[in-house]
């Protein structure tokens, strides 16, 4: 185990205050805003920019607790299955007469229930990584999708369902009101509590974090079943914003979920990030590619670019540490 | 330390003391799969008749054999405490440009072809070792990275497009439908990969290193093993295997598309952990791999014959995927408790 000091609170400079990652990501934003708004004269509308959000923000939901579980140093690769598994029940319910209340409920329920069995497995079998047990439990999830549903889709929701994805409440959208509330209550969460300082100690030093008396586990199973919760409030929204759900919706969010969390700052190595990267990184890279869906570039180009920003999101850091250790000897 | 439940049996064999469950599982884990293999197939057997016929199993025996090379190059991966989600993609490339090239010049021999195809996957696994070893990033997030990038490249090579049969010539198609010694040859390039790969693992001592990085990489590094030389090693035979599986897939199925393989990676991860690779490192055994690879060959073609809905075989394989590492976890745990206990004494 890589051993840490974490240092004291530093006194507030400047270049301190400016130098830090989550100035580079609004520099980014910026920067995308200007190649965007010189792709198309509509781009720096308000308007506009507000319905932009309206097509990114729904995986967006998920990117808030997964900030807690890199923090801990694990992965949750099976939350877009929880997403599909989650919208699959709650449709296959409401086509079989049960009330779209009650349906969205139980939509919660299931994507509650699955992030609380990640949870569990992976605190009573210790040696097994969360790598494996959510990469079983992407394909079981997903897997019974599929049993339910097979190649159908599944629809025709009330109309005021359309609301939770298309709706405006005062001029914006829904959607975004939505998600800086849940961002807002994650950031207190983080931040402000006990919890938050918890999870930070058990990122840097697991060992050290349950010998001062953090229950460890708890936290971890905590932490798990918030992704499946936010993944099932991903549901809810995707599938709104869809009309109709299939067992392969949300394919691929995993991949860009945790390129939004690392691109945010959040070190994989655990203990080290915050909220507002991930957010911010969010924007980013929402923006981003709907810049660049206005120039006509492929999905497959998308693929590509997003698969790149992970990497390079993540191989910065580790080379920047590399360097400067370089340099100290 | 791969041996270590072997070797626990036969210490309390030499000890005079009754071995534990656990550490007959670990001792027997082998034959226990043959076991469940030989049970599996009577059981289908009598639900359908044609599953036991010569040509079934010859064809068993062919579809399993892409499974089964990938397994050995996951089986090193996994036992360096790695994974790689991106060989999906790695085969779908360098099975599409393998395509491509054929396609462009008929009259190219079959080799050049399955070269072209090892070339870009030894290609793509060196990347992903790259990112591995020396940048250090982890191999979930490095192979999730590429495979997306592979993924893309693979749709951006072909514009999006199939390279079906008839754009094929029939030599390159003979790689996979050819025989020799009236056994197919996809089943001799498995044996031979199998073969070169035992005497890797077990008689070489870059094969030694890879078990001594997964069990423990800070006396590998204390014993002046380079684990970093070692990690994209792996990573590279991985991607070349990769590459030769991408070819004799296009050769087989005469198609190469765009999403060919696409989540294969799990279906390979799944061979391994049957096999009783452990996900924590430092543990495999070839013959145990090669026994995953064919009970999953089994299942995939005896699902179909004994009418279980294509949907359900999603679930069916996590759900094996998820036992599978259970019980691996399970039987670690008795062997610790008895060498444990053993010390005591």
């Amino acid at each position: 185990m890589e051993q840490r000091l974490i240092a004291n609170k530093k006194d507030f400079t400047l270049k301190g205050f400016f130098l830090q990652w989550e100035w580079l990501l609004v520099l980014l934003i910026f920067a995308v805003f200007v190649m965007n708004s010189n792709l198309s004269p509509y781009f720096l509308d308000t308007a506009n920019l507000l319905d932009a959000t309206m097509g990114f923000l729904d995986k967006a939901f998920i990117v808030l607790p997964m900030v807690f579980i890199i923090l801990l140093a694990d992965i949750d690769i099976s939350v877009a299955s929880i997403v599909a598994l989650s919208s699959v029940i709650m449709a296959d319910l409401y086509n079989h007469g049960v009330p779209m209340e009650l349906a969205m409920v139980i939509c919660l329920a299931v994507g509650t229930l699955c992030g609380w069995i990640n949870g569990l497995l992976i605190v009573k079998y210790k040696e097994l990584s969360a790598v494996i047990v959510t990469l079983s439990t992407m394909i079981i999830y997903r897997g019974i999708a599929y049993i339910l549903l097979e190649d159908q889709a599944s629809g025709k929701f009330p109309s005021w369902f359309n609301f939770l994805g298309w709706g405006y409440v005062g001029g914006i959208p829904f959607i975004l009101i939505a998600f800086v509330v849940f961002a807002i209550a994650f950031w207190i969460l983080l931040h402000k509590t006990n919890f938050g300082r918890m999870l930070y100690a058990m990122g840097n030093n697991p060992t050290a974090a349950r010998y001062s008396g953090v229950q460890v586990n708890r936290l971890k199973v905590i932490a798990f079943t918030l992704a499946g919760l936010m993944s099932a409030v991903t549901a809810l929204f995707l599938t709104s914003r869809m009309g109709s759900t299939r067992p392969n919706i949300a394919t691929g969010y995993e991949l860009e979920v945790i390129a939004m969390v690392v691109l945010g700052g959040v070190s994989t190595a655990g203990g080290k990030g915050r909220m507002i990267g991930a957010v911010l990184a969010v924007f980013l890279i929402g923006f981003l590619r709907y810049g660049l869906g206005l120039v006509n570039v492929s999905a497959q180009m998308l693929l590509i670019i997003m698969g790149v920003l992970l990497i390079v999101s993540v191989a910065v850091p580790e080379l920047k540490q590399r360097f400067s250790f370089a340099r100290k000897r | 330390m791969n041996h270590t439940g072997t070797d626990a049996a036969a210490l309390q064999r030499t000890q005079g003391k009754k071995a534990s469950l656990s550490s007959y599982i670990a001792k027997f884990r082998e034959l226990g799969l043959l076991a469940f293999i030989v049970i599996l197939a009577v059981g289908v057997q009598l639900r359908n008749p044609s599953f036991l016929t010569w040509e079934n199993l010859n064809d068993i025996a062919t579809n399993t054999a892409i499974l089964a090379i990938l397994s050995v190059g996951m089986m090193l991966v996994i036992i360096t405490r790695g994974i790689d989600l991106s060989i999906g993609a790695t085969l779908a490339l360098s099975g599409m440009t393998a395509a491509l090239t054929v396609s462009h010049n008929p009259g190219l021999h079959p080799l050049a072809a399955i070269l072209v195809g090892v070339g870009i996957g030894l290609l793509c696994g060196i990347v992903v070792g790259f990112l591995v070893s020396w940048v250090n990033i982890l191999p979930i997030i490095a192979t999730l990275g590429m495979m997306n990038v592979f993924r893309g490249l693979t749709f951006e090579t072909s514009g999006g497009k199939w390279v079906s049969a008839h754009q094929m010539p029939e030599s390159f198609k003979g790689i996979a439908t050819g025989a020799f010694l009236g056994i197919n040859n996809l089943i001799w390039i498995a044996a031979v990969i199998y073969i070169v790969a035992y005497y890797f693992v077990s008689h070489t001592r870059t094969g030694r290193r890879v078990y001594a990085i997964g069990s423990n990489p800070e006396s590998a590094k204390i014993s002046g093993i380079r684990s970093g030389r070692i990690l994209w090693l792996v990573y590279t035979i991985m991607g070349g295997l990769s590459g030769l599986a991408g070819v004799l897939w296009v050769s087989k199925f005469a198609s190469a598309q765009g999403d060919t393989a696409a989540g294969y990676e799990m279906n390979v991860i799944a061979a391994c952990v049957l096999g009783g690779v452990s996900i924590a490192g430092g543990v495999g055994k070839i013959s145990g791999v090669l026994l995953g690879a064919i009970l999953l060959g089994i299942l995939n073609n005896a699902l179909p014959m004994i009418n279980v809905s294509p949907f359900w075989q999603n679930f069916i394989q996590g759900a094996i995927i998820l036992v599978a590492v259970l019980v691996n976890a399970m039987v670690k745990r008795g062997i610790d408790r008895n060498n444990l206990m053993r010390r005591k004494i």
